[in-house]
């Protein structure tokens, strides 16, 4: 039989149909294995490329370009009568004490165009710093001293290499000036990048070098709270009921559907909800952590719940029984035995719950979060805006410096995701039993 | 005098209650020893009493919070000369009454304060105030009789279990019925709006309507003095760019749902799906930056070294970026429905002498492909309902376009822009957006309910 094919007839047994398709068949497998592996590695790249982009356009944020000069704290200026009183200290013009201070560091600047492109290095808030200072130390008045003053954010974007030196000066924000006058003080080493203290301690703000995450960040705890505060009893309350006590009926089987139908409907709905019901019937206040809590405690609970129930489930029936049987009550029961047991499974979905409201901003813009408010909160109730929504904000600012410091809040906010998600993780891991 | 503070009082109430109920069980017991014959645990008689102090005074609180204003603002107004309400539509009635408020807290006003308002004012601010004891007072005095009622009926023989257990279960069924009272509440506020604004533009017009302008014009003799309702060119907009992000999502997310489960070594798949996971995690926010800043400029020089026309924001940006963000989405469900397929299909197609992808091509896609069908249904409502990455990467002019390096806009995009403008509640702007609320969640809706069915009868076929 073997000489079959040394005959050159065709091969009649089925082993031998598939043996000459196998060379084939095998080139396939390994292009579908190829285009899997392809796939995922096109899924991985997509991540690193997203990490990537925001480090590189945002660590820079985190350092700020600051002017050494030497400031003279003219009495004449700011104390004429000489009583230190803090009301004439605070009301007195810093700007031409910062004004004299760059006169003198570039004596040979004397038309009124030049001096006012001197005084546009310095930032609009450095004034405020001076008086601060003042007002801390009244001594300081008639003294000279070296102040490292917060450079203008054109200048800081300069300094970074944001902005392109080798440009043509007509397509570049500044002027060859202006640039000389940095290299000059570049050469001195009056000019240098320092930890950014005022990205993290203060609330936004129009001018880039002046605008912070401080009152972000805050009413983004305080929603937060808030929503942890309303979502996580309701959710487990609603599960404990759903699953342990209630009758199967059409009420309960409503409930259910209701609950995984809310789990997919867009979050801008939410913020129609918020806006139609909360604000428009209620009357809560716009704008406040009060109202953001409650869209997204809504937005959260289905998550909750399903997360809740399912820890509920994997509590084994046994010792539900054997607490019955000793005579426990079937509440009891629940708050005594099931629920501890099943508390670290409904964390985790609470805290992956909450990473979502963190990170949630369409039903926000509805409800007036969206709202330009330098102020931080100070509670439940007071205007603010959350991390996310600062995002939008900034990322809509066509300054250059607000690129950067986009990305900075971004960094800042994916920071608490990971932390929040390593958390429900953690806890999983250590928590979770087999039973 | 916050109502933040009224409510620690009484939750400081509720807890000296709890003690003290617990205190005067045991006495009513004779002494720590003789519990046994009290009906229930101390703790339960501790427990009644802290709910009889704390329910009926935080509900009265709740009721009076969200009542008060509107009594007040009754009354002020009713003093109010008729001469100053003649005549004047309900917006301007509310404006001046808003005033008035502003002008009671010294806040900055819209006009120059009469006698009248400035009258009003005072009598708002001595309303307030006294509304704001009046409160103080009720609250308290239900806190301190909800105390004393459950002390006086504490006696060894009273139930107490039995009344803080039906407590707990109510309350239990009134939080598992907050679903129904969201789902209810999304409907009837959307629906309401809605069906005012459909009295203004006929819903034909709305539906089928190819000219979307909601800007209502300066001068009345301008083209589309009224505004023009036509949502077509959103629609196509918002399929447009969601049909681009599955062309993204689901190819990418099949195949790495099918390598990571069929062919990964486990090492490779204990990271890899995590960190395929961790953009399922990113805020769309992020997204939407990323799009924005990075994916379309770099869209639009590709397109231009190509010599090819792309608009700034282009739907392929948008696209692309929305894809990349429904993958794990897409992996995790089809990993789901693909790990169900029970093993003794696989096994029989191996027997066959099958290779391992013309068992998954040949039996484990075609078994488990209703699941994958649902799961991809799911994801596409959901890149329909996405918001932040449209809102930031799309654009807002309502092109009917089939280019996708066109800028299109979205139904989502539409109704953040006609709601985070100046903003009154009748214009027919901003009922414009709650009836592309009213269809956009109409739509969601009847993808889930059909995906889920999908997925849940699919599950049924191999448990």
């Amino acid at each position: 039989m073997s000489n079959s094919h040394a005959d050159g007839a065709p091969p009649k047994r089925t082993i031998d149909v598939v043996n000459a398709s196998l060379k084939r068949r095998y080139a396939r497998e390994r292009r579908f294995r190829l285009v899997g592996l392809t796939a995922v590695i096109l899924g991985l790249t997509f991540v690193g490329l997203l990490f990537a982009d925001i480090i590189a356009k945002g660590h820079t944020a985190f350092v700020q370009t600051y002017i050494q000069l030497p400031v003279t704290f003219e009495a004449e200026t700011l104390d004429p009568a000489g009583t230190r009183d803090p009301e004439t200290l605070a009301r007195a013009n810093y700007q031409a004490i910062i004004r004299d201070a760059l006169r003198s560091e570039f004596p040979d600047v004397t038309d009124r165009r030049g001096t006012r492109a001197l005084g546009s290095m310095i930032s609009v808030g450095a004034p405020s710093h001076l008086r601060d200072m003042v007002l801390a130390n009244p001594d300081l008045v008639g003294t000279t001293r070296e102040v490292w003053l917060l450079a203008d954010d054109d200048i800081d974007m300069l300094m970074k290499g944001h902005i392109n030196r080798d440009l043509p000066e007509s397509e570049r924000r500044v002027k060859d000036q202006t640039v000389g006058w940095i290299e000059q003080l570049e050469a001195q080493g009056r000019i240098e990048k320092r930890f950014n203290t005022i990205f993290f301690t203060t609330g936004t703000s129009r001018e880039p070098e002046l605008a912070g995450i401080a009152g972000a960040l805050m009413g983004s705890f305080y929603t937060l709270v808030l929503t942890l505060l309303i979502s996580f009893p309701i959710g487990v309350g609603a599960a404990l009921y759903l699953e342990e006590f209630a009758p199967k009926n059409r009420w309960t089987d409503l409930i259910e559907v209701n609950i995984n139908n809310l789990a997919a409907v867009p979050s801008i709905v939410f913020g129609l909800l918020g806006l139609a019901v909360f604000i428009a019937i209620f009357g809560v206040p716009r704008s406040t952590p009060l109202v953001a809590a409650l869209v997204l405690s809504l937005m959260t609970l289905p998550t909750i719940i399903i997360a809740s129930r399912a820890a509920l489930k994997s509590v084994p029936p046994s010792i539900r029984e054997a607490a019955l049987g000793v005579g426990a009550s079937p509440l009891q029961t629940q708050m005594h035995h099931v629920l501890p047991l099943a508390m670290p499974g409904m964390l985790t979905g609470t805290i992956i719950g909450m990473a979502q409201a963190l990170g949630e901003t369409a039903p926000l813009l509805m409800i007036g979060m969206i709202a330009f408010i330098v102020d931080i909160p100070s509670g439940f109730t007071s205007p603010t805006t959350v991390l996310p929504v600062q995002i939008f904000l900034w990322a809509d600012s066509p300054e250059r410096a607000f690129v950067e410091r986009t990305s900075a809040a971004i960094m800042v906010l994916l920071a608490f995701l990971i932390l929040m998600n390593l958390g429900a993780v953690l806890l999983r891991r250590r928590f979770e039993r087999r039973w | 005098m916050h109502s933040s503070t009224l409510l620690i009082i009484v939750l400081g109430l509720m807890s000296l209650a709890y003690y003290v109920g617990r205190k005067r069980a045991i006495v009513s017991a004779g002494g720590a020893g003789r519990i046994s014959t009290l009906h229930s645990l101390p703790t339960y008689y501790g427990l009644y009493a802290a709910l009889w102090a704390g329910i009926p005074a935080i509900l009265l609180m709740a009721l009076w919070t969200a009542f008060q204003d509107e009594i007040l603002v009754t009354l002020v107004k009713a003093e109010l000369p008729g001469s100053m309400l003649e005549g004047l539509s309900p917006g301007a009635v509310g404006l001046l009454v808003n005033d008035i408020k502003n002008l009671a807290s010294g806040a900055i006003v819209s006009r120059v304060a009469t006698p009248e308002m400035q009258a009003a004012a005072d009598r708002f601010a001595l309303f307030s105030q006294i509304a704001v004891w009046a409160m103080w007072l009720g609250v308290l005095a239900f806190a301190l009789g909800g105390m004393a009622f459950a002390w006086a009926r504490t006696k060894p023989q009273m139930r107490a279990r039995n009344r803080v257990e039906s407590i707990f279960m109510v309350i239990l069924v009134v939080f598992s019925s907050i679903a129904i009272l969201t789902t209810l509440g999304i409907v009837l506020s959307v629906l309401f709006e809605s069906l005012r604004f459909f009295q203004e533009i006929s819903p034909l017009d709305f539906f089928f309507g190819t000219l979307w302008s909601p800007q209502t014009a300066l001068r009345a003799d301008q083209v589309g003095a009224t505004g023009a309702f036509g949502a077509v060119p959103l629609f196509t907009g918002t399929l447009m760019v969601s049909a681009i992000a599955m062309l993204v999502a689901v190819p990418i997310g099949l195949m790495s749902a099918i390598y990571l489960s069929e062919y990964a070594p486990r090492r490779v798949r204990s990271w890899a799906k995590p960190t395929l996971e961790v953009l399922a995690g990113v805020p769309t926010v992020v997204y939407g930056f990323f799009a924005a800043l990075t994916v379309a400029p770099f869209i639009r020089e590709l397109g231009m070294s190509m010599g090819l026309d792309v608009a700034s924001e282009s739907a392929l940006a948008a696209g692309l970026v929305m894809g990349v963000m429904i993958i794990p989405f897409v992996s995790s469900l089809s990993e789901d429905v693909i790990n169900a397929v029970p093993q003794a299909m696989r096994d029989g197609s191996y027997a066959l002498g099958a290779t391992q992808s013309e068992t998954i091509r040949r039996v484990i896609i075609p078994a488990a492909l209703p699941g994958i069908v649902g799961g991809v249904l799911l994801a596409v409502s959901r890149a329909i309902g996405e918001t932040m990455i449209v809102v930031m990467a799309a654009g807002l002019a309502a092109n009917l376009t089939a280019n996708p390096l066109d800028s299109v806009t979205t139904v989502t995009v539409q109704i953040v822009t006609l709601l985070t403008g100046d903003q009154e509640f009748d214009s027919a702007k901003t009922m414009a957006a709650f009836a592309l609320g009213l269809t956009l969640f109409v739509v969601t809706l009847a993808l889930n309910v059909i995906a889920l069915q999908i997925v849940r009868k699919y599950r049924e076929q191999y448990e």
